[in-house]
């Protein structure tokens, strides 16, 4: 079976998760690849929103953060500071799982603007949640489409840290957790080096040369020795991604 | 205690030009009749606040009510920008809109902190990003028993809370169930509030866990506007119109296709237009 880089994409990111894990999870591509692991793989996993839905197991996914769907199927509802504070704060979740609109070569993340802040380019949403979500999670996934403007040699805003200007960074800060420690791309997976902390190309997806990697990355990216092929997408693991988003678009009122 | 005023009433007595105002709601229970009131009564110079600024604040900020934006997100969620947002921002139409950004934990401290009667908030955050570079009111304080530096920012403490709930009953007290976001936080931390509710009710009747109440001392005003919420929900009563968020894009992309819809739809009715988003939630899921 044919799949897309945006399938590919979120079934590599949905196969880092686990039953054990406890998922903060943003709206998008990070919600997919949640949804799709506790579907497949990982029923247990934990996922958790930030409007306060705790252990939530929607049926279609959500296009807000506050979809009724989220708290109808959830264990639990608790209000935005409590979430913040007691289990955010509280270092209770072991992944969070956040998207942007720019990152640099140590996993900063740009979801501010684009251009100067008080004359912006591009006024982008913010940073909501996620600030606080990159230094209290117990490690970060990153996923996000590879291309030129999104992968940046220099981010013009940081929202949410990374690992800085390279290893050490986050501990100089005060910082006990891990960080981004995955970027799940439409064309690869990355790690940060364990010396340099950099990011570092560990495996290519299915048909994706490294030229292509290189020509959607805004600085000289660097590869692992051996970068590992990515298994392609099973058959179940399409099907049961393709039927989540069918019944997705159903759910919000637009056609397929 | 709460008295019982018409919707128009309830923003003339509540809300006022040069208010500082947080209209809130977590994709749950927002205020969009409340705020079509209020840009029918013309509201200008408000400052307003919410952690999630959506359709609603765009429609204002579009029609010139607010001078600044306090705010941690501010898009249509899953669907892209505010274009009413980033036109003022980006190009100052009608208008300039002062920003003061923060993070969702800050906004959340910050209303906890005015709710508790405490001048500032404090919580582990902010740390190696850029937005303390650009907004002077984040600030850090050394904890005294630790030496942990820690961020700060100051209580909200809004003129006016101005919210959608589920029900009211008879004494005025207020229910919130489902998402209950960050609203009896905003309501507490505010001088005035105004209530916009579902139904009024002679008793709540059997609650769920997590039900959120508003005893009526604490609410200054409660307006009946049944589908007050839409596009946004009202959990038990109707759903949230995803399609409605979608095509707001399009709707306000262009200023002039903007103008018109807020003509057509603000302008050209009332608050008893809502009413017929009510609808069975059977329905609504089909």
């Amino acid at each position: 079976m044919s799949h897309t880089p945006s399938e590919m994409m979120t079934i590599a990111a949905a196969r880092l998760l686990s039953n054990d894990d406890v998922c903060f999870v943003g709206i998008g591509a990070p919600s997919a690849a949640c949804n799709l692991a506790r579907l497949t793989h990982a029923p247990k996993i934990t996922l958790i929103y930030e409007s306060g839905t705790l252990s939530t197991r929607p049926a279609v996914l959500p296009l807000s953060i506050g979809d009724g769907e989220l708290c109808d199927t959830a264990l639990t509802t608790v209000s935005v500071p409590e979430m913040f504070r007691y289990w955010l704060q509280g270092g209770r979740i072991t992944i969070g799982f956040l998207g942007g609109a720019q990152i640099d070569r140590y996993a900063n993340l740009n979801t501010t603007v684009v251009g100067p802040y008080d004359a912006p380019k591009v006024r982008l949403p913010g940073g909501g949640g996620a600030p606080e979500i990159a230094s209290s999670c117990g490690e970060i996934f990153i996923t996000m489409a590879m291309g030129t403007r999104a992968f940046v040699d220099r981010l013009p805003f940081v929202t949410s840290f990374g690992h800085g200007s390279g290893k050490g960074d986050r501990e100089k800060l005060g910082l006990a957790t891990r960080g981004p420690t995955r970027v799940i791309t439409d064309l690869c997976v990355m790690e940060p080096d364990p010396e340099t902390a950099e990011l570092t190309v560990v495996s290519l997806h299915p048909g994706v040369t490294r030229a292509q990697v290189e020509a959607a990355c805004g600085w000289p990216l660097r590869f692992a020795a051996a970068p590992a092929d990515t298994p392609a997408p099973t058959a179940e693991e399409l099907a049961i991604l393709r039927d989540l988003h069918a019944r997705t678009r159903k759910a919000h009122g637009v056609a397929a | 205690m709460a008295s019982f005023v018409s919707l128009q009433q309830g923003i003339e007595e509540v809300l006022r030009d040069g208010d500082s105002v947080a209209m809130e709601g977590f994709t749950h229970l927002i205020p969009h009749a409340a705020g079509h009131e209020a840009i029918r009564q013309g509201r200008r110079r408000l400052t307003l606040i919410r952690m999630t600024p959506d359709i609603v604040y765009d429609q204002m900020i579009g029609m010139g009510c607010a001078q600044k934006l306090v705010f941690s997100w501010g898009g249509n969620p899953g669907v892209g920008s505010l274009h009413r947002l980033r036109d003022a921002v980006e190009n100052g139409w009608p208008h300039r809109l002062e920003l003061e950004e923060h993070s969702h934990a800050a906004m959340a401290n910050a209303y906890e902190a005015g709710a508790a009667n405490l001048p500032f908030a404090v919580f582990r955050g902010y740390k190696g990003v850029d937005l303390p570079k650009v907004n002077p009111v984040i600030r850090s304080v050394t904890c005294p028993y630790t030496g942990e530096v820690l961020a700060t920012v100051p209580a909200l403490r809004p003129d006016a809370a101005v919210i959608h709930a589920l029900k009211a009953d008879r004494e005025g007290n207020v229910l919130i169930e489902g998402i209950v976001g960050v609203q009896k936080e905003a309501v507490l931390a505010a001088k005035r509030s105004l209530v916009t509710v579902e139904e009024i009710v002679e008793d709540f009747g059997p609650r769920s866990a997590n039900a959120v109440i508003l005893p009526s001392w604490t609410v200054t005003a409660i307006a009946h506007v049944p589908g007050g919420a839409y596009p946004s929900y009202a959990h038990g009563y109707y759903k949230r119109a995803n399609e409605f968020y979608i095509a707001w894009d399009k709707i306000a992309r262009d200023r002039d296709s903007f103008l018109s819809w807020i003509k057509a739809n603000v302008f050209g009715q009332g608050p008893d237009a809502f009413a017929r988003h009510v609808r069975p939630q059977a329905r609504a899921a089909e």
